[in-house]
This record gives structure tokens, C-alpha cells and sequence, in this order.
């Protein structure tokens, strides 16, 4: 079996974001860049199945600008076998991006799709369940377990009251959460060895896809801001302060 | 034009989230309606008959949205889109699993986790893990939207006296099967509408301390929450997880013990009406959002604050 793994060029989970004086967006000149921490998650996911002898062969798929090939090298570093980078410059939407990759999976045929549940940058959390829409497949959304066995595949999902699981169809998509495993890193020989292998290079029209935003962003600004309130100085002043003055207890 | 919004419920009973999505969908104008799939949820779409604000409720009960699988309850709401302007769910985890389903079908560009409407077409929404706010505009002809529950406060439950309406089922698409789920099971409410919150960080050092805070969650009538830190180490389980990538709360009481801050965490409850933050590094980010600080050693702190709870 065959596994498309789609991996995001974001900025790094560790910078600081800043928003441009302007409005237009946040910073991203001169700021470090990482994969999406959730695609790294399904990559690792992908890698941990071909171990498993479940899965042949992973191919990472980025869409974005030039720079989206290292983010395509890190998830071949870690294990991922070959790339494809749809180059586009300028904002990606999840919708144009589902059907992007729906045009990818009808050439390429995998049997399952692991997505990151959702982008840090963009927090969309959309792109999984519209390419299982878009496929007519079936999906399981925020994994934090999975098992495949012939032709269905058992998924543990994080819901809001805990776990549930569900028993899917194959080809499936999943979309990975924060405990389905733990990434590796990629070992200096992987890095040398990932630089050999092939990334094709399409664009959004050979997919026969309209790249162009459907929102409009009509600026961007910094969330109001919490002023910090007093010290009090043991337990018995905190709860006479909730009491009293907050009156919250 | 009306709003339909999807509801949330278990069969039985409507959750509290659907009332917030409710309110954001009356900010909206025009009739609210609110769809009930389940699967013997007539006791479901009886109370959401009841809710403020909502002039229809359309139920679909039929064996196939017993568990609210996105593969079937997608092509319901697909079929009931195009009689409205805008389509609401809660995010929750199963508004977030089932809505983007529907806005591929439908051939639409979803708007996730609204936190402010501007009007019909512009929206405000946390992007950067709550780092910044965005302010998008749809030129959708159906806007099919999550709503982030904190910025909205709840509707009535009571007071309403909707028309319910039964709504053809589209049957079992065949893709995806309920197996069985392992539900955390709690006497205290439920985090997302809990009145208090009492969240755990690393600083608890392990899940066999958390029962001190259990102690006072008990006296207060609080939900226990947990930061990341917390969820990553292994103390609790991860529905405990208050922040950007865990549950997003804003109760009117939040007490952060041992939780540093991290932007993430903060992401999750700043919105929160009075945050108190006890913590023994004075230099904690968490200060800097707190209404009230004690630095103290929670292991001190906690079981004091439970006796001095005590005193009337």
C-alpha cells in the first residue's frame, strides 16, 4: 500500500509571531521555518507503518513556494521515500488544497492519506475532512491511534470526551493529533541520503486546480491584551479577594 | 434568509455548546433553526424546541447519526444547505469533524472558529494559536462556519417554543462504523461550561497529586483541567488539555496552579472572567495574565486554599 503524507511549510512553533505594522498579516521575513508540527506526527505515523510492513511506499506532498522542497527533504530525512511540490506563491486555502491532493491521489492511488489535523499558522483544521469529502472516502479526524488490519482500518480518535473509535473503509483519509506518536529525528546519514531522493515539481494548474483565496483578509491584528492584576501575599488573602472583591466564589 | 445551525447533543440531552452557536447565529439575523441528527434523540429535539431564539427544529432520528459519523451526517446537512444563508456549528470536536465535510461539498471555503462577527460576510478569528486575530470576508453563497463557544455568550436554554419538524434521513453511506469509546467519566461539569476551572500544570509533578486539586474543584463545584505539559507527561488524560490544541475555556473563575503560561495554555482560557494563578517562580508568564498572583509552593497552597474554602 501506498501513503500520501501532505506536509506544511509554517512558522516554526517556537517563534514568537509578530503582526505587521501594516495589518496585512504577521512577520515572515527573516523567520525560522519548520514543517507543521501535525505533518511531522504523520510522517512519523507513514514511516512507523512501512516498519510495520503495512505500507511500501510514503510520498510527501507541500504546495506553496520554492522553500516548501526543504520541508519535503525533512519528511524524506525521516523516512518518506519520494516528494511532489506543487508550487504556488501567494496564500494557500484548504479547499484549494484538498483538491490539489484529490487530483494527486486519483494519479497516484495510495490506500491511505494521514493529514495533519490542522495547520499551526492558518489553525484551519479543514483540509483532511474536505479531501475525504472530495474523494467520497471515509475519515478519521484526530487520531491518536491507529491500526490497520486487510481491508479497514480502526481509528482512536481524541473527542471532547475522551476517546472514541471508530472502524473505517479503506482508502481512507486520517488526520494525526498531538499523541499518536512522538517524531524522530532525522539521523545525519538519512540527511545525506534524502538529498538523493526525487521531488517532482507541478503547478496548481496542471492539477486543473484555481489556486486563488476564497476569503478575503481584511486585516490582522494582535488579540486584546490581559493587563496583569495584583500579588496577594498567602491563601487566606486570595480567598477573601474572591470572594469580596471578584466575587467569582 | 435564516441560519441553520447543527446541534450538539448525545441522543438525550442538548450540550451546552449548541446555546453559544446559537447566540453567534441570532447576531446573524433572519430565523434561527437548529438540526437535531440522532438516532432516538426525540428527547434531544424536544429540549431544543425549548431554546431561546430558535423558530424551528428540524430532526432527523434514524439509526445512521446515532454517532454523529461525518460521513452521514455530511450529506444531510448538504441536503438542507442550499434554504439557508449561513450553516453554524459549534466547534467542537464534532463540529470540527463533521463542517469542513459539508463546505468541501458544497463546494465552499469554511470560516473556522469564529470568535466576533462583524456582519453577514466578515468574520473575526483566532489565527497563530490566538497570536492574532484575523478579519475575513466570505463572498460564499452559503457560509459554512465553526463557532470558537467563548466568544458567544450562551442563549436560554428555556423560553423558546420552536416548531419540530421531521427531516428525511439519507441513510448509511457506508464508510464508517462506531466500534466503541472510553468516555472519561465525571461527577464535576464538563470543562467547556464549567462556571470554575481548576487546571493543573507541570509544576503537579505527577497525576497521583491531582487529587488535591480534585479536592477543591469538589468544594467550588469546578471542572479539573491540565495544561499540555501536564497532558504530555502523562499525568491526566488528554481531554484534560486546556489551550490552543486541547479545549478552549472561559469560565468565570480559572485557577492556573503550576502552569507556567506557555502561549498555547493561554490561548486556551484567556478569555476567562478572573484567572488566579499560584505558582512558586514569581517570574511565571502565567502573572502577566493573572487578576490575581500567589506565588507559593502548590503543595502548600492547594490543600490551604481547601481548608480555608471551609470557613464560611
Amino acid at each position: 500500500m501506498k501513503v500520501l503524507v501532505p506536509v506544511k511549510r509554517v512558522i516554526d512553533y517556537n517563534v514568537k509571531v509578530r503582526v505587521k505594522a501594516d495589518k496585512s498579516g504577521v512577520e515572515l521575513a527573516n523567520v525560522k521555518m519548520s514543517m507543521n508540527p501535525f505533518d511531522e506526527i504523520s510522517v512519523e505515523e507513514a514511516i512507523r507503518l512501512k516498519e510495520a510492513g503495512k505500507v511500501d511506499e510514503i510520498v510527501a506532498v507541500s504546495v506553496g513556494p520554492q522553500q516548501c522542497q526543504e520541508t519535503i527533504r525533512t519528511a524524506l530525512a525521516m523516512g518518506a521515500d519520494r516528494g511532489i511540490h506543487v508550487l504556488h506563491d501567494g496564500d494557500t486555502e484548504p479547499l484549494a488544497v484538498a483538491k490539489m491532493l484529490k487530483a494527486l491521489v486519483d494519479k497516484e492511488a495510495p490506500g491511505l492519506v494521514i493529514v495533519g489535523k490542522q495547520a499551526i499558522d492558518d489553525d484551519c483544521n479543514q483540509t483532511g475532512q474536505m479531501l475525504s469529502a472530495l474523494l467520497g472516502w471515509s475519515q478519521g479526524t484526530f487520531a491518536s491511534k491507529l491500526e490497520v488490519e486487510g481491508d479497514a482500518i480502526h481509528v482512536t480518535r481524541e473527542v471532547d470526551g475522551g476517546l472514541q473509535t471508530v472502524q473505517l473503509k479503506m482508502p481512507a483519509v486520517v488526520t494525526s493529533d498531538l499523541r499518536l506518536n512522538e517524531p524522530r529525528y532525522a539521523s545525519l546519514p538519512n540527511i545525506m541520503k534524502a538529498k538523493k531522493k526525487p521531488i517532482d515539481q507541478v503547478a496548481p494548474g496542471d492539477l486543473g486546480v484555481d489556486p486563488a483565496p476564497r476569503l478575503e483578509t481584511l486585516k490582522v491584528e494582535e488579540p486584546a491584551t490581559r493587563d496583569a492584576g495584583q500579588m496577594v501575599e498567602d491563601v487566606a488573602a486570595l480567598v477573601e479577594k474572591l470572594r469580596n472583591e471578584a466575587k467569582v466564589i | 434568509m435564516s441560519v441553520l445551525v447543527i446541534a450538539e447533543h448525545d441522543n438525550a440531552e442538548i450540550k451546552p455548546a449548541t446555546l453559544n452557536a446559537v447566540a453567534a447565529a441570532g447576531e446573524l439575523g433572519g430565523d434561527v433553526h437548529l438540526l437535531v441528527a440522532g438516532n432516538g434523540s426525540a428527547s434531544a429535539a424536544e429540549a431544543a424546541s425549548k431554546i431561546s431564539g430558535v423558530a424551528k427544529v428540524l430532526s432527523a432520528d434514524s439509526a445512521e447519526y446515532e454517532n454523529t459519523l461525518a460521513e452521514n451526517v455530511a450529506p444531510l446537512i448538504v441536503d438542507l444547505a442550499s434554504g439557508y444563508s449561513h450553516v453554524l456549528a459549534p466547534a467542537t470536536s464534532n463540529g470540527k469533524n463533521i463542517m469542513p465535510r459539508v463546505a468541501a461539498l458544497l463546494d465552499v471555503m469554511q470560516i473556522s472558529d469564529i470568535a466576533a462577527i462583524i456582519d453577514g460576510d466578515t468574520f473575526v478569528r483566532p489565527i497563530y494559536a490566538g497570536n492574532a486575530m484575523a478579519t475575513v470576508k466570505s463572498a460564499e453563497a452559503i457560509k459554512v462556519i465553526t463557532v470558537r463557544t467563548t466568544g458567544f455568550e450562551a442563549v436560554a436554554a428555556d423560553g423558546g417554543a420552536a416548531v419540530i419538524e421531521a427531516v428525511s434521513a439519507k441513510g448509511d453511506q457506508g464508510l464508517s462504523s462506531y466500534v466503541g469509546a472510553e468516555l472519561s467519566s465525571s461527577e464535576r461539569p464538563e470543562l467547556t461550561s464549567a462556571s470554575i476551572v481548576i487546571s493543573g500544570g507541570r509544576g503537579m509533578q505527577s497525576g497521583d497529586n491531582f487529587p488535591i486539586l480534585e479536592a477543591v474543584a469538589d468544594k467550588l463545584g469546578a471542572a479539573v483541567g491540565a495544561s499540555r505539559a501536564a497532558v504530555d507527561a502523562g499525568f491526566v488524560p488528554n481531554d484534560y488539555q486546556v489551550g490552543q490544541t486541547g479545549k478552549v475555556v472561559a469560565p468565570d473563575l480559572y485557577v492556573a496552579v503550576g502552569i507556567s503560561g506557555a502561549i498555547q495554555h493561554l490561548a486556551g482560557m484567556k478569555d476567562s472572567k478572573v484567572i488566579v494563578a499560584i505558582n512558586k517562580d514569581e517570574e511565571a508568564p502565567i502573572f502577566q495574565v493573572a487578576d490575581y498572583g500567589l506565588v507559593a509552593d502548590l503543595f502548600n497552597a492547594v490543600p490551604e486554599l481547601s481548608s480555608e474554602l471551609d470557613k464560611s
